[in-house]
């Protein structure tokens, strides 16, 4: 991280826990920095605001990619650069292109969504983002506020009054 | 979120286990120094192994001539072997991906070992067309790539050829789909862990945070990635059976291939998956997480495919009578009666009789009767593919050129080289990775958990037992923190 945060969070024992208090947040107009938690929480997303993620999307587009290519690829051998007969078989014979356009279809996708995936999110080999607490991905809950965007001493109160098991300040 | 769940359900995490003792429990085996029955079972592996590659160098060295193979029957251990573990790696996406889509909780306990095992049996199936082929230093002649031989591309019209693409989709999706599995999985053994192995574990985890946002984009990931691998994952196998199906040979040249293919391969798969799961679930005190609930779900599994193999079998009888095609006709009378009748009646004991002792629940739920099941199907599965190569081939239509094959030691040797290169990645994974997935099985704890579902269930409100555990291991922990501490 280029920039340090001052950050307050709270750690709740349980994801009800965690979903009642972020309710609460955000009917209390407090910014929340982010949520952490140890396994993907069914309903947080609604009520955090996060908006649907369109990996879906890219993955259509990178899927399509994949049926262009092996399907003009092959046209293009075929017809183009180096016709040959197969058995009799016309230059072009559509239907035995489809299981290969089928699988490039395939490993665009899956590739282009796994690259996109992790290059969205800033994770990948070698990366090393800050520590929040090590428990997080064990079977802590962990609601985080930036210091400088919230008022702190708000914060704690909220956060006490919300059932965190523990609140703790750093600099990450 | 503690949806209704029925009570008619078996919990699949026994031991009212919270979520620490989930980590506990899942992670500790990478921890600790391994046991005697793993050593053991390595350096076994790894002796296989060792011989199976010294039976591979030997052939490329000599030439395909170390193997019987002859004029007449040119696919004999080589490609059985092939098919036979290609068809294993399908039970590991059909549990990762189709019940994912149908959103079969069970599959959280066994599908990280069920993926890293069809990743690991993809290997050993891909080993065996690269070195068949004869010459394989020059094997990558089969990918199309702009070249000066021409350019010559290869015949996309050729099933084989699409096998080749269909297969290293295969590896790559499976692999991809596995690995972001791992990811968060990783950044837990990475929480626990310190010094040298932490910053290992903090490579391979991507520096994983377990942001809300992640996990948003990490559930639509898995979702899709299951929704386009299960085509994939029928495909895969349909291709494979292509390779036999478009050819004019009597007992290959049918339509019902693919299908049956399809279902032979998850049947054999879910055998493999038993295998490995019950040894594994017992040397790693996995108990709790690979329940007999489990077991009886991946029984029945075994019975619905190990049925479809059996009425494809009668069907490719009834149809060959029923052609009133004599090619036909012989080529099974000549599985049935010919010089390879003991590998059909194998198979057909093997495939067809046996699971159908599955239909007894108490026989269903029995670990030692399932695991000795699970090898037979395993065998009968091996024998389905040598009765369609080997018998097959040995009797073509010119009588004069009818032949008999047998392995040599240099096949034999290389295909116990690919079990100990199986069970050598699969040994080697137990203790580098959480052999069942650590956070998927936390995110069915509320609905699945023995405390919350079955005879067993607690009533009570928010008390899960977070409170009471793991202060004594986060001690050390907690220096790292801040000290303005409240609870």
């Amino acid at each position: 991280m280029a920039k340090h945060k001052d950050i307050i969070y709270g750690l709740y024992n349980d994801e009800e826990d965690l979903l009642r208090a972020v309710k609460q947040a955000k009917a209390d107009h407090l910014e929340i920095m982010d949520v952490y938690t140890p396994f993907p929480i069914h309903g947080l997303d609604p009520i955090l605001g996060l908006s649907e993620s369109r990996l879906h999307i890219a993955g259509f587009i990178y899927g399509s990619i994949g049926t262009l290519t092996a399907f003009l690829g092959m046209s293009w051998i075929f017809t183009k650069d180096w016709p040959q007969i197969y058995g009799g078989k016309p230059h072009w014979p559509v239907p035995a292109f489809i299981p290969i356009t089928f699988e490039l279809t395939v490993l665009f996708a899956a590739i282009g969504m796994v690259v996109t995936f992790y290059v969205v999110n800033g994770l990948g080999p070698g990366v090393v983002n800050p520590t929040i607490d090590l428990r997080i991905t064990d079977d802590k809950f962990c609601i985080c506020f930036d210091k400088s965007e919230v008022d702190a001493s708000a914060v704690e109160s909220f956060l006490r009054s919300s059932g965190a098991a523990e609140i703790n300040s750093k600099t990450i | 979120m503690s949806h209704y769940v029925s009570d008619i359900r078996e919990p699949l995490i026994r031991g009212h286990k919270s979520y620490h003792d989930i980590t506990e429990d899942l992670v500790s085996p990478t921890e600790k120094t391994p046991g005697f029955g793993w050593i053991v079972g390595f350096i076994i592996s790894l002796s296989l192994l060792g011989f199976g590659l010294f039976c591979i160098a030997w052939t490329v060295w000599h030439g395909i001539g170390t193997w019987n193979l002859n004029r007449t029957i040119g696919w004999g251990w080589d490609i059985t072997n092939f098919v036979w573990w290609i068809g294993i790696g399908h039970a590991g996406t059909l549990i990762s991906a189709i019940l994912l889509l149908f959103r079969q909780k069970w599959r959280t306990g066994v599908n990280r070992a069920a993926e890293a095992m069809t990743i690991f049996a993809v290997i050993c199936a891909a080993l065996f067309p690269g070195i068949h082929v004869g010459r394989a230093w020059v094997v990558f002649y089969f990918f199309p790539y702009p070249n000066t031989r021409g350019p010559l591309w290869p015949n996309f019209n050729s099933p084989l050829l699409w096998d080749l693409f269909a297969i290293s989709t295969y590896f790559t999706v499976s692999l991809l789909f596995w690995y972001t599995g791992l990811v968060p999985d990783f950044a837990t053994v990475r929480d626990r862990a310190t010094g040298l192995r932490r910053k290992i574990y903090n490579f391979l985890s991507f520096g994983w945070t377990g942001s809300a946002k992640h996990w948003q984009r990490w559930e639509s990931l898995s979702l899709i990635l299951a929704g386009i691998a299960t085509p994939l994952v029928l495909s895969v196998h349909t291709i494979v059976s292509f390779d036999f199906a478009t050819s004019i040979i009597p007992g290959w040249h049918t339509t019902i291939f693919p299908p049956y293919f399809v279902a032979g391969a998850i049947f054999s798969g879910f055998a493999m998956v038993l295998t490995l799961m019950i040894i594994t679930r017992k040397l790693l005190h996995l108990e709790d997480y690979i329940t007999i609930a489990h077991v009886e779900s991946m029984n029945k599994v075994i019975l619905v495919t190990g049925t479809i193999v059996g009425v494809a079998y009668l069907t490719e009888l009834f149809i060959a009578w029923y052609s009133g095609y004599v090619y036909e006709q012989f080529a099974f009378f000549n599985r049935a009666a010919g010089p390879y009748w003991w590998s059909y009646f194998g198979m057909m004991f093997c495939n067809v009789v046996s699971p159908q002792f599955f239909w007894k629940r108490s026989w269903r739920r029995n670990i030692a009767f399932t695991f000795f099941l699970s090898i037979v199907i395993n065998i009968g599965m091996w024998f389905e593919r040598f009765v369609i190569i080997a018998t097959t081939l040995a009797r073509d239509y010119l009588p004069s050129s009818w032949s008999y094959y047998s392995p040599s030691w240099v096949e034999m040797g290389i295909f116990a080289g690919t079990i100990g290169l199986f069970f050598t990645l699969y040994l080697l994974f137990t203790r580098v990775a959480p052999v069942v997935a650590i956070a998927e099985v936390k995110s069915i704890l509320k609905s699945a958990g023995d405390q919350y579902t079955g005879p067993n269930k607690i009533h009570h409100g928010h008390d899960h037992g977070s409170e009471s555990h793991g202060h004594e291991d986060h001690s050390v922990h907690s220096t790292d923190h801040d000290n303005d501490s409240h609870s």
